[in-house]
């Protein structure tokens, strides 16, 4: 991260409450963050099995009003917003103006002419700079919430049953993608069926200052906490790509398995994505050593590529990586990865690792 | 709280070593490492200074070097480690230690309360 060390780490409003939920803190994107509670396995296997809850508040919120805000959208993203409908969210990219994207983003749609969308921790400033610049031309008003809200990730298969009986809202007719204001143990507070882990589940926009009773309050209806080193397993056995890793300013974001994410308009850069990407993003599968970000990728001893992600999936019991290679080496069936000096099969699995 | 035998000498870069040459990481390493999934471990024979990397625990998140708190010769490994690796977490000081050296010299090392203090 390119944190000065001498600036101290900021802290979301839930930080007391994970040092008393016996949390290890480490410094992420300029925050001091939870990486985990009791272990990543444990908090991994509660999240696919049960229910887990994660403080992802370091995150951004822009709210974006006006009656330009569906043109200046469409000018700055490469997903179709127009298919929105106020109480429904959409995965979207920000793309660069020479290529890779500056963020991936999610945009909830508040009503007509109001959005609030959801950026990348560590993007905040680089991003409402980027949004700044292109906002000139429309007739939009941006507003940076980020201090404003808490922002809880609820994942698990038992996230709707726990949830329900604290809500006067029917959480069964909320299907993926819905976004919409309810109570939650009293506190008004907005609710978006999304997540980042693969699994069904919740995240609860809270006002900042009501955090910490929610967050005690979801723990007590039996939610396990879960750090940031269990959403990386998770996210990364479902195939998602993280901002740093598998996209950036300089990769090209068609790399990915995304492509569904560019439509067929005018948009900031539009020009560069169109262009055939020269890497692709498999999934690899390992039998014992686990291979981390960076590690070289081969195919008949020759370096093809490198590892953007990897660890040992606590799902599978072994170890799973994402690796960008050169497109002509992608349809390859068995790499070797570079571990210490010495290589190590590799064999290409089908993205994403892990579906519900 | 994680536990320091006394019997034990400690390097500041964690690892323990037994009068006997036995090598392991402390209670205090495998809990701040978390989960370890993979074990590399050395060649028996093998001749090493102290301070060298000689080993790598993997956590589910990350690679960390084992660093050699002897100089001496590896005459045993423990192979256990390779069908589970999770004795590192459960049992650092036991059926969890690493690997065997035939000591010829000694590292800059700290008996427990020396190491205990460093963690503090």
């Amino acid at each position: 991260m390119n944190q000065s060390p001498t600036e101290p780490l900021k802290r979301t409003p839930l930080h007391a409450a994970h040092l008393r939920a016996g949390a290890r803190m480490v410094p992420f994107g300029g925050w001091d963050m939870p990486v985990q509670y009791a272990g990543v396995k444990a908090e991994h296997d509660a999240v696919r099995n049960a229910a887990g809850v994660f403080d992802v508040s370091h995150m951004g919120e822009f709210r974006v009003q006006g009656a330009g805000a569906l043109a200046f959208l469409q000018h700055v993203t490469t997903n179709d917003v127009s298919k929105l409908k106020p109480g429904r969210a959409q995965y979207n990219w920000l793309p660069g103006v020479s290529g890779g994207l500056v963020d991936d983003i999610y945009i909830y749609m508040v009503a007509p002419d109001e959005y609030l969308t959801v950026v990348n921790a560590s993007n905040i400033a680089k991003d409402w700079a980027h949004l700044q610049q292109h906002a000139g031309e429309f007739d939009v008003t941006l507003t940076d919430e980020s201090d404003r809200w808490a922002l809880l990730a609820v994942q698990g298969p038992q996230t709707e049953s726990l949830l329900q009986p604290h809500t006067g809202t029917d959480l069964s007719a909320k299907k993926k993608n819905a976004f919409f204001p309810a109570k939650l143990f009293g506190f008004d507070v907005m609710l978006a069926r999304t997540g980042y882990t693969g699994e069904d589940g919740f995240e609860v926009f809270t006002d900042a200052s009501e955090a910490e009773t929610v967050w005690d309050k979801l723990l007590a209806i039996g939610l396990t906490p879960a750090g940031l080193g269990a959403r990386d397993t998770l996210r990364l056995e479902a195939g998602f790509p993280l901002y740093g890793h598998e996209f950036s300013d300089t990769i090209h974001p068609l790399s990915s398995t995304y492509s569904w994410v560019v439509k067929d308009k005018t948009h900031v850069g539009h020009e560069h994505i169109r262009m055939a990407p020269t890497q692709t993003l498999i999934g690899l599968k390992l039998e014992r050593v686990p291979v981390r970000e960076g590690y070289p990728v081969k195919v008949g001893g020759e370096v093809v590529g490198h590892v953007t992600s990897g660890t040992s999936s606590p799902t599978f019991g072994h170890p799973i990586a994402m690796a960008l290679v050169n497109a002509e080496h992608a349809g390859a069936d068995i790499f070797d990865v570079e571990v210490r000096g010495k290589d190590h099969p590799a064999t290409r699995v089908a993205l994403p690792f892990y579906k519900r | 709280m994680t536990t320091t035998p006394t019997e034990l000498k400690y390097a500041a870069s964690h690892e323990w070593l037994a009068a006997d040459g036995t090598v392991g990481i402390t209670d205090f390493a495998q809990e701040q490492l978390g989960d370890v999934v993979y074990v590399e471990l050395p060649e028996v024979g093998r001749v090493v200074e102290a301070g060298e990397t000689i080993a790598v625990v993997e956590s589910v998140k990350t690679a960390s070097d084992i660093y050699a708190p002897a100089s001496g010769t590896i005459v045993a490994v423990n192979d256990a480690l390779s069908g589970t690796p999770e004795l590192v977490n459960s049992a650092p000081y036991e059926g969890g230690w690493l690997f065997k050296l035939d000591v010829t010299g000694e590292g800059d090392l700290m008996d427990a309360a020396a190491y205990e203090a460093a963690n503090n």
